[in-house]
């Protein structure tokens, strides 16, 4: 296609992908609401929707970085907020060990988050999206040897 | 009226939390449902909220499911933007008459997308706002509206015809009548109205809408809100300044003789904390200081909140305190305020005053009361009786929510859930009657099939269209592997784009569908359907969400934002390639329910059940059926319970589908919801659908002031006993409060006892005025109407004395007298008194018992003991466990009508169990590989739902197995399971891999998807 990531061009701006696992309740109703009320944030996330955060299998976030992905989110109901009670609670001990995990094989810590973002925070969720394409964009791409 | 003429649909008039929660109810239960709300949207005043005490919930996360479920109910019609004009008939059989406004926009073809009030050129006032950021003259209320339908405002509008030329769907229509009526035939009312606001600036002396940084507490919590005017963000009005010192003022136009409404609004002590607890969240360094007459935390939980907000979040909380005026300073905008800090008068400079605003009735509700000839009480509220709490003055009729007293969300809820039960009794015979079951093709067998991918990508008007390359994400769709048909629309979820789908299903032999437009969270069940009437199974849909997660939010870059949908596009139609058709299995019903514990909730919850039709066991494990009422001889309004408790008593043993299990209690409890299987410690095994626990509280036995030492200690029910016998005899009478509630072991407050020390005051005053009562009170928490017992009490002359729980009251012993030694804290005296009785109000404790039943339930309590439900909000009556309910003391310490209220709810959560004669299980449910699973009980240990059991297959070989009714899908387990055996259909790790995969792939289709 026409436009896109073509490798022949000069030195084009980095752009990151982000890979988004979002809640079901929560934060993709978060992510829909920045929509609604029109809020603007880079086109460099993709989100992938499942019911509960307490569904991302650490693998998953693997997987993504694995394939190319820059930098992944975990993204599910404040603490107390989860639909499933608190599914929420097994995403943020998973988080705590993926993070550590993840620094040890050598990845800047910006490029995993795990973020708590309400069906009324429109405006954090283009925040957090905002703030991490800027911050992947100063780091650059995966260095070749933690990748 | 004869049975057969009775209608097998009800009214329900409101849209809030409670009205819905009647509707769902009542729907759920085989009943025709028409809901009718007078603004544009179903929410009522929760919608407002940024959060809800005392969990801190996102008030809109917690709704917004429950606004979806109401909507799009195949059972209820919404009528919205509408009001009630004339009603006329009786019980079992209403006409009524219904005024709509009109939207001037035509709802079927209104799509909800909102280019219309993006292009109106007219602002206006904003009531959802409170004025604080500007309104369209075409709007939505909110974003998460339901039905999401404009409407356009003619008070603003000036007719520009801007909106209609950008209507692609060509909804609005100026020319409409301004008001359309139509009738209905129902079988019951349920008024759940709500309440209004008071409006702040009638109080002068406060300066709300005089001085800009005076806000009330509807102002603040939009402000609070994320999605409100001013983006979650706390500023001062007048500067725009992030203020640092923040007073709260109570009781604005509550307990107060100045304004009709002496009540007590029962709900905004807590609303307050909640606000200053999340303003300080928001406000790093934010001091707030609350000035309250009392701190009325008398919920559940409720006090906890009070504690951590004080100590942990140190929120300032000044008793004793009725503000008297607001003054500000001309130079700084700042608030001046004078009020007690330690017997001492002070005088403090605040940036922000916000003013706790109570409830008052609603505008409408005389002429609502005119319309049914039914009763108001005196402050305008709905009148009903103690002991029967949800029915109007005039049958089939009933109330619920704040229409009838000032209530927190969960109460309102909790007498919704009792209203539904009240009228699915009435109606019991014509159940099922009007409600529509919708009839779906027998499934295609699709085994041994490739995927034959269908995408439809939405233009949405010009939502998606104008910033996304449509035409060419449709031919890029097609590209894709598995895709055989790639269509365009202009709106792929308008009526005729559904009738093309299923021809195109049909035509191209589809077996999955995707559809590029808005959210899956509001469209797919939409298309779900549409697939299903096509013959496939609704598990073969998926969507790709290219509005509100693309157009909208990347409208500057639409080469980016092309690029992005092809990607959702690809994710999406990689995921479908996966998909499978998932069975809804249907897992019948036994149409009976067990009832644990028979005192005033169970015996209440078992003869509604009874009543809509259903066999019923009540298990009380005492000889005698009755409870803590058999102690109680007369109620907070005077009236004595005994005549209704042996008449209910009567009623419960002489109804044929009630069978009453004395002296007996459940020893093992097998099964899940439908299909509980019981035995009782009689040996008796019992079938049932469902369960209801109402295994009440105890007294507390008082270990401090002497109980049970001296002749002159005695409880509160003591005393009620005493003046019902007429033995009661004394010259002096001191009440002591909060006698083992409050403390660190039971850090809550038990509920009622403040109104129940009042009502017996006043009894001794009204029977014996000479004899002196002193209450020795920490805070006087006569909610709601009890404040009224309160003035009364007072205007009688019974003492009220304030003691803080560091230096309680000393007692002693002198030989038969008793003294006792007061800290006063409000004129900082000690106080010496010498009463011929000391009676202690004695905590409402959790049954010792519960622990037992908690493990054979497999339910969970909190750390009091009380039993903890579903959710605080929205679920009171609910245990997370699908089939298990909750009423009356085992939930929390409450009142006589709170507990009937809790009851009727729980009946008729029963009744939406037991009406169905199979239920049908979701189809995104985990499942266990049994070669893969080795027994560990990992899964066991972290589902909420008990939906994972390990089971003994073999001698010594254990395995998993989830039960389908009881699994909610979320997918938690199949992480933690050690050996990978647990797999979320719907959402299986290949399934997922496959879109991260999609995510990450190039544009070029020959190189993506690895299967």
């Amino acid at each position: 296609m026409e436009e896109g990531t073509n490798p022949e061009m000069e030195h084009p701006a980095f752009e990151p992908k982000i890979v988004a696992f979002c809640c079901n309740w929560c934060s993709y109703a978060g992510a829909d609401l920045a929509g609604t009320t029109r809020l603007q944030y880079p086109a460099n996330v993709r989100i992938i929707r499942v019911m509960c955060s307490g569904r991302v299998d650490p693998a998953f976030v693997l997987k993504a970085f694995s394939l190319g992905a820059d930098g992944v989110i975990v993204a599910g109901c404040h603490p107390s907020d989860c639909h499933y009670i608190n599914g929420n609670e097994k995403t943020a001990m998973r988080g705590i060990f993926l993070s550590e995990f993840l620094e040890d094989a050598g990845l800047e810590p910006q490029r995993f988050r795990v973020e708590w973002i309400a069906g009324s925070e429109g405006q954090k969720f283009a925040d957090v999206v905002k703030k991490m394409v800027a911050e992947l964009q100063t780091l650059g791409p995966i260095a070749e040897e933690s990748a | 009226m004869a049975d057969n003429e009775l209608v097998g649909a009800a009214l329900v008039v409101g849209g809030g939390p409670a009205g819905m929660q009647a509707a769902l109810d009542l729907a759920e239960s085989g009943y025709k449902v028409y809901l009718l709300e007078t603004t544009p949207s179903i929410g009522g005043t929760m919608a407002q909220l940024d959060k809800t005490f005392p969990t801190n919930d996102c008030s809109m996360c917690i709704l917004s499911p429950k606004l979806v479920a109401t909507g799009r109910h195949e059972n209820i019609t919404l009528i919205t933007n509408a009001e009630l004009k004339n009603v006329e008939g009786e019980a079992g059989k209403f006409n009524v008459t219904i005024t709509r406004h009109q939207r001037f926009i035509v709802e079927e073809k209104c799509t909800g997308c909102g280019v219309c009030a993006e292009h109106c050129p007219i602002e206006g006032a904003n009531s959802f706002d409170r004025d604080l950021a500007p309104a369209k003259a075409v709007y939505v209320p909110f974003p998460q509206a339901v039905p999401l339908i404009y409407t356009i405002d003619k008070g603003l509008c000036i007719g520009c015809g801007i909106c209609e030329k950008f209507c692609e769907a060509g909804a609005i229509e100026y020319s409409m009548d301004s008001t359309v009526d139509e009738t209905i035939e129902v079988g019951a009312i349920i008024l759940a109205t709500g309440y209004e606001v008071f409006d702040a600036s009638k109080k002068n002396a406060y300066g709300h809408g005089v001085y800009p940084n005076v806000v009330s507490n509807i102002e603040f919590e939009r402000m609070l809100s994320a999605s409100g005017p001013t983006e979650g963000h706390v500023i001062r009005p007048s500067d725009g300044d992030v203020p640092q010192k923040i007073a709260f003022i109570q009781c604005v136009g509550s307990r107060d003789a100045q304004t009709p409404n002496t009540y007590c609004s029962s709900y905004c002590c807590m609303a307050a904390l909640k606000q200053a607890v999340i303003a300080q969240e928001h406000v790093p360094g934010l001091k707030t200081t609350m000035f309250f007459m009392d701190t009325r935390a008398f919920g559940k939980e409720f006090e906890e909140y009070l504690h951590r907000a004080e100590t942990e979040y140190g929120v300032r909380i000044l008793r004793n305190n009725r503000i008297s005026k607001v003054q500000q300073s001309h130079e700084t905008d700042d608030l001046l305020l004078s009020f007690i800090d330690d017997a001492d008068i002070s005088e403090e400079s605040f940036d922000m005053v916000v003013l706790s605003a109570g409830a008052k009735p609603p505008e409408m509700a005389r002429q609502l009361a005119k319309m049914l000839g039914i009763k108001m009480n005196s402050y305008g509220f709905c009148e009903t009786d103690e002991l029967s709490p949800v029915d109007c003055t005039s049958p089939g009729i009933y109330v619920c929510g704040a229409f009838s007293g000032p209530k927190d969300i969960p109460d309102s809820v909790a007498q919704a859930s009792g209203a539904a039960g009240k009228v699915a009794a009435l109606l019991a015979d014509q159940r099922g009657k009007l409600v529509t079951k919708k009839e779906y093709p027998e499934e295609k067998n699709l085994e041994g099939q490739e995927p034959r991918i269908g995408v439809f990508v939405c233009h949405c008007g010009i939502n998606i269209g104008a910033v996304v390359n449509v035409p060419e994400v449709m031919k890029y769709a097609s590209s894709l592997p598995g895709v055989v048909y790639a269509e365009a629309n202009l709106y792929t979820c308008s009526q005729d784009t559904q009738k093309k789908i299923k021809e195109i299903i049909e035509e191209h032999d589809l077996n999955r569908v995707v559809v590029a437009s808005c959210t899956p969270r509001t469209h797919e069940p939409l298309f779900q359907n549409t697939v299903r009437e096509a013959g496939l199974n609704k598990y073969l849909f998926e969507m790709a969400n290219i509005r509100d997660q693309c157009s909208w939010v990347h409208r500057m870059e639409p080469e980016a934002a092309t690029k992005k949908a092809k990607d959702l596009v690809r994710m999406a139609v990689a995921k479908s390639s996966k998909l499978e058709p998932l069975p809804q299995p249907k897992i019948p019903v036994t149409p009976a329910a067990l009832v644990i514990g028979g005192g005033l909730s169970g015996m209440t919850s078992a003869l509604e059940i009874a009543k809509a039709g259903y066999e019923v066991h009540l298990v009380e494990k005492d000889k005698e059926l009755g409870g803590h009422l058999r102690t109680i001889f007369s109620t907070l309004s005077g009236v004595d319970p005994r005549e209704t408790l042996a008449s209910l008593k009567k009623e419960v043993r002489e109804h044929e589908k009630i069978k009453v299990h004395l002296e007996d209690t459940v020893e093992e409890v097998k099964g899940y919801i439908g299909n509980f299987e019981t035995t009782l410690k009689s040996g008796e095994k019992i079938e049932h659908g469902a369960i209801v626990v109402a295994t009440g509280a105890i007294e507390y036995e008082p270990e401090e002031y002497l109980y049970g030492k001296h002749p002159k200690v005695i409880r509160q029910t003591d005393l009620g006993k005493m003046l019902a016998s007429g033995e009661f005899d004394a010259r002096s009478v001191v009440i002591i409060q909060c006698v083992g509630s409050r403390n660190d072991e039971h850090p809550n407050c038990s509920r009622i006892c403040c109104s129940t020390a009042m009502a017996n005051a006043l009894k001794i005053k009204r029977e014996h005025p000479e004899t002196e009562v002193f209450v020795l009170f920490r805070d006087i928490r006569t909610y709601g109407f009890a404040e009224e017992n309160y003035n009364e009490a007072a205007r009688l002359g019974v003492r009220f004395l304030r003691f803080d729980p560091e230096s309680p009251p000393k007692v002693k012993a002198n030989g038969d007298d008793l003294e006792i030694d007061i800290d006063e804290k409000f004129i900082e005296e000690r106080i010496a008194l010498k009463p011929d009785y000391l009676v202690l109000n004695a905590a409402v404790h959790p049954n010792p018992d519960n622990k037992d039943l908690a493990q054979l339930l497999k339910i969970p309590q909190n750390r009091e003991g009380f039993f903890l439900e579903a959710h605080m909000k929205l679920r009171p009556v609910d245990f997370a466990t699908d089939g298990i309910f909750l009423c009356g003391l085992a939930h929390s310490p409450r009142l006589i009508d709170e507990s009937i209220s809790q009851a009727l709810a729980a009946a008729a959560r029963v009744n939406t169990v037991l009406s169905r004669p199979f239920i049908e299980a979701e189809g995104v449910v985990s499942v266990v590989d049994e070669d893969k699973c080795i027994g560990c009980g990992r899964c066991e240990d972290i589902c909420e739902y008990g939906a994972p059991v390990v089971e003994e297959i073999s001698p010594g070989v254990f395995k998993s197995r989830i039960k389908e009714a009881l699994c909610k899908g979320c997918g938690s387990c199949a992480v933690e399971c050690c050996t990978r055996a647990i797999r979320p259909k719907h959402f299986r790790s290949d399934q997922i891999i496959t879109m991260i995969e999609a995510a990450l792939a190039d544009e070029e289709p020959e190189q993506e998807v690895k299967t």
